[in-house]
């Protein structure tokens, strides 16, 4: 399985070598790719449905306990085969739909690695792993959200995307970390063991609403489910495969992934049934309204995946199996659904249903494929969406305490999702023929190619369920709840309540439906009443919440960054002085006056002259004069080194000093004659200042003669520096042999200064 | 400035002044010295060569620019890094080998001294940078 990982980054890579006479035939290289992969994981089905787990584990970071664990479960084999299968469809689809336009090597590019990263996402058997493939699709998706970057709104789309999924991607961090601390490990596995110490532990809530926040933020609920709308800025192709197979069902993964570690407990159901009931109910009421039609299908996946969390969240072995099943059912319609939209696009060159209609006798073919989808997404008979619905409805019944609560919004979204559909059907594909069709799409198979496979399958599999029951969703189950469960799905359950359900959900629907299509005003009353009444909208809450966190971020600069070089030395002297005496007064008891010893006397000399020249060069009235006195002071103290045999800092420090002269000279010369401009307040304010600085420092270098500095090291590095580094100059060996790390620090930061000078200056207008 | 003397001293002080840089350079390991003095020496050179003439003069006459330079002795203190990675595990490690050349004798040659040289370089090039910038400031007028 790493192999495959691998594969998938080489592959990506190959793109920009392949040469441009077959550029065309990368998206069928891609694809093919693709195929190998599914045909090895499909390969993989017995072994898995007999319940073994394949694992491989390489060491990836020993110090830290990190192991590079991959596995192969039923759970992630269920996603593996979507993520490559549609992965196939979606390539094919990609080559028609991308032919028109430029860059489409990047496209290639990011769209593979993201169906790579989605793959390592599934197959992780470590938390940290795991993370990294979560933060990959995330970044990888904003890549692809602000494909055509061109365009503001999908620069802004994309932001938003990344922004939402990568805080929550940060925030489910610290959830794993904080369940990780109480097990000392990230493998699931361990995690699974210890799945009771987990529940019993105080860091189990807050463990449990950090990953939870994780999860909605990707996977799209409420509150943060509104950068999926947004996110059908992106090409379709990658619209479809992000909505039906990847990035929005990485939360779901996670769910089911961690549901026998959390799950079991109220906490983990009332949250997940409560964020998932809100989300379903809503995605499902926004649907109907919106006048584009990629915007629909965006707002029922937002539907579709808050069932999905619903379902994972009553958490019984019905629930989580109708869980499974829906995860199929959804993939299949609405990775088809999207395929077909971007094709009327094509075909139309609008996304409004509005200027829609009559392509039916157009476009037969897709007419057909769209019926098969919108009926497995209505969940209606003999879809294999008709059997997910069954079997949800069946899973609702069961939650004693809250199933009348949960019901009533079902009911209601699966109606409205009945309506949703009737409407994509007969406003899009029947009635009268829409205005202005341009028709400047070339025809090609691959267009049709992709939806309507899903389109059969969801037909093929809901009338013979058995294969898919038997050898994906059981395993999938079983590795989820760890039991050993065989799964049976029929398409016919007999008169029973749920039977009944069925049938007032397609009268509401339906009727709905009716009264929608017939009065065109109501559709139109609707959605004003909507905008009205829902005047918060989230996007906007999220965009002025960016908009005053920059202008906070603005005012803060501006207060602190002033540009005032005096005021920022000030600073520095100030802070530097405060803390130097604070630390004086604590270690009190300190004897200065011992260090005083006699000197020879022109060191003393030495020592006048420059204090001498120090106190000239402040008072002095002419920049040349206290350069040279500040000139005097360095070279007297390279005389005071060179007294104490450090014959390598005395040439440095002479070296240093003139070049600073000259340089000094160099640019003061140009300056403006000297003018006494300070008032005498703030003159006396530096003067304090400097005093009480400069008095610091001085009781710090004689304080630091009378430590007791522990020669351990000096020595050390006295002794070893001919036996170890063949160097009698310890200075030099320390700097670079002993301290090389140090000294490679410090020429970096030099060299960064120059640049830093070369640019500043080079930018000035002269 | 246009002072003969110093125009006529600048020509072969400049190449005194490179010799001692290597000298510093070569002889750093065992005696005061080393690369960063060498570096600081050589920008002197330069400094002295384009105070005396002008600093376009001295950009021209420069064998190698500053940003050549840093890039040089950036690569140079990598590839020092890099041998003990490779031969004692650990990043940095010293390594040494001996070489007789006739007239010099023994020579011990070793990745620290090929780090030192890196670090020559470097100086060099971000001091005659500070000093072709602020040369250029100086123009403002």
């Amino acid at each position: 399985m790493q192999i495959v990982l691998l594969i998938y980054l080489i592959a990506s890579f190959l793109i920009f070598v392949i040469p441009e006479r077959i550029k065309k035939a990368v998206p069928f290289f891609l694809a093919s790719v693709q195929l190998g992969v599914f045909i090895y994981f499909f390969s993989k089905i017995g072994l898995v449905s007999g319940g073994a787990t394949i694992i491989e584990k390489i060491a990836w970071v020993p110090q830290l306990g990190l192991e590079f664990e991959l596995v192969l479960s039923g759970l992630s084999l269920a996603f593996v085969l979507l993520i490559t299968g549609i992965g196939v469809l979606v390539f094919l689809y990609s080559y028609a739909y991308m032919k028109s336009y430029s860059r489409t090597d990047i496209f290639y590019f990011y769209l593979f690695l993201f169906s790579g990263a989605m793959l390592g996402l599934v197959l992780s058997g470590n938390l940290i792993l795991f993370f990294v493939f979560w933060e990959l699709t995330s970044f990888l998706s904003f890549l692809l959200i602000s494909f055509f970057h061109e365009k503001e709104a999908s620069r802004k789309a994309a932001f938003q995307s990344l922004f939402i999924t990568g805080l929550g991607g940060l925030i489910l961090l610290a959830g794993i970390i904080l369940i990780g601390s109480v097990v000392d490990s990230y493998s699931v596995s361990v995690w699974v063991e210890n799945a009771v110490m987990i529940k019993s532990h105080k860091f189990y809530l807050p463990g449990l609403v950090l990953i939870f926040i994780g999860v909605f933020t990707k996977s799209a609920q409420f509150p943060f489910h509104f950068w999926l709308p947004g996110a059908m800025q992106a090409p379709t192709p990658v619209s479809s495969y992000l909505h039906s197979a990847t990035m929005v069902k990485a939360g779901i993964f996670l769910l089911a992934l961690l549901n026998p570690v959390l799950g079991g407990r109220p906490e983990w159901t009332y949250i997940l049934t409560l964020v998932g009931v809100i989300t379903m109910f809503l995605g499902a009421y926004f649907a109907i309204t919106q006048t584009d039609i990629k915007a629909i299908l965006a707002y029922t996946t937002i539907s579709a995946l808050g069932i999905l969390v619903m379902l994972l969240g009553i958490d019984t072995v019905l629930s989580t199996k109708a869980a499974m099943l829906f995860l199929y059912v959804h993939a299949f319609y609405k990775a088809a659904m999207f395929m077909i939209a971007g094709f009327i696009y094509k075909k139309t060159g609008t996304l409004e249903w509005s200027k829609m209609g009559g392509l039916a006798g157009i476009v037969p073919i897709t007419f057909t494929i769209a019926l098969l989808a919108l009926l497995s997404m209505a969940g209606l008979p003999p879809m294999l969406g008709f059997l997910g619905k069954e079997l949800i409805y069946e899973a609702k019944v069961q939650l004693p305490d809250v199933a009348s609560f949960i019901l009533v919004f079902g009911v209601a979204g699966n109606a409205l999702m009945i309506a949703v559909s009737m409407f994509f059907l007969f406003k899009v594909f029947l009635g009268k023929k829409g205005k202005s069709f341009e028709v400047s799409y070339k025809k090609d198979w691959a267009y049709v190619f992709g939806s309507g496979v899903l389109a059969l399958l969801s037909l093929f599999f809901g009338l013979f369920p058995s294969f898919l029951g038997k050898n994906i969703i059981e395993p999938a189950l079983n590795s989820i709840r760890k039991i050993d469960y065989s799964v049976k799905l029929k398409i016919w359950h007999g008169f029973n309540d749920v039977f009944f359900l069925s049938v007032v959900t397609v009268l509401l629907g339906f009727s709905l439906f009716l009264l929608i299509y017939r009065k065109n005003r109501l559709l139109e009353k609707w959605r004003n009443f909507n905008l009205n009444f829902f005047t918060i909208r989230l996007v906007d809450v999220f965009d002025n919440t960016m908009n005053s966190f920059l202008k906070l971020a603005k005012r803060k600069t501006e207060i602190v960054q002033h540009g005032y070089h005096r005021y920022y030395i000030l600073t520095i002297f100030v802070v530097a002085s405060v803390l130097l005496w604070y630390q004086v007064y604590v270690t009190q008891g300190w004897s200065l006056l011992n260090v005083f010893t006699l000197k020879p006397f022109y060191i003393s000399g030495l020592v006048v002259v420059i204090v001498f020249s120090t106190f000239f060069s402040v008072i002095s009235s002419s920049r040349i004069a206290t350069i040279i006195t500040m000139g005097v002071t360095g070279y007297g103290i390279a005389l005071i080194f060179l007294y104490y045999s450090a014959v390598d800092l005395a040439i440095t420090q002479i070296i240093v000093e003139t070049l600073i002269l000259v340089m000094f000279v160099l640019v003061l010369q140009q300056f403006p004659l000297f003018a006494k401009l300070s008032s005498k307040a703030s003159k006396l304010r530096d003067v304090l200042i400097a005093i009480t600085f400069g008095s610091a420092m001085t009781v710090l270098a004689l304080k630091s003669i009378n430590i007791d500095f522990n020669n351990r090291i000096s020595n050390y590095l006295i002794e070893n520096s001919y036996v170890k580094a063949y160097g009698e100059n310890v200075v030099n060996v320390i700097l670079v042999d002993f301290r090389a790390l140090d000294t490679m620090g410090e020429v970096t930061v030099l060299i960064v200064a120059a640049l830093g000078v070369f640019v500043l200056l080079k930018s000035k207008k002269v | 400035m246009n002072s003969v003397i110093l125009q006529i001293a600048a020509k072969y002080v400049r190449w005194l002044l490179v010799f001692f840089a290597i000298v510093a350079l070569y002889r750093g390991h065992n005696h005061p010295g080393g690369g960063f003095i060498g570096g600081l020496l050589v920008s002197l050179s330069v400094i002295f060569y384009s105070l005396a003439y002008d600093a376009e003069r001295a950009k021209q006459k420069l064998m190698l620019q500053p940003g050549t330079q840093i890039f040089i002795g950036l690569l140079l203190i990598l590839i020092s890094v890099l041998p003990g990675l490779f031969q004692k595990g650990t990043l940095m490690a010293g390594i040494w080998t001996s070489i007789s050349i006739p007239v010099l004798g023994e020579i011990k040659l070793g990745t620290p001294f090929l780090f030192d040289i890196g670090v020559f370089f470097a100086v060099i090039g971000v001091t005659v940078m500070f000093f072709f910038s602020l040369k250029k400031v100086g123009q403002w007028k």
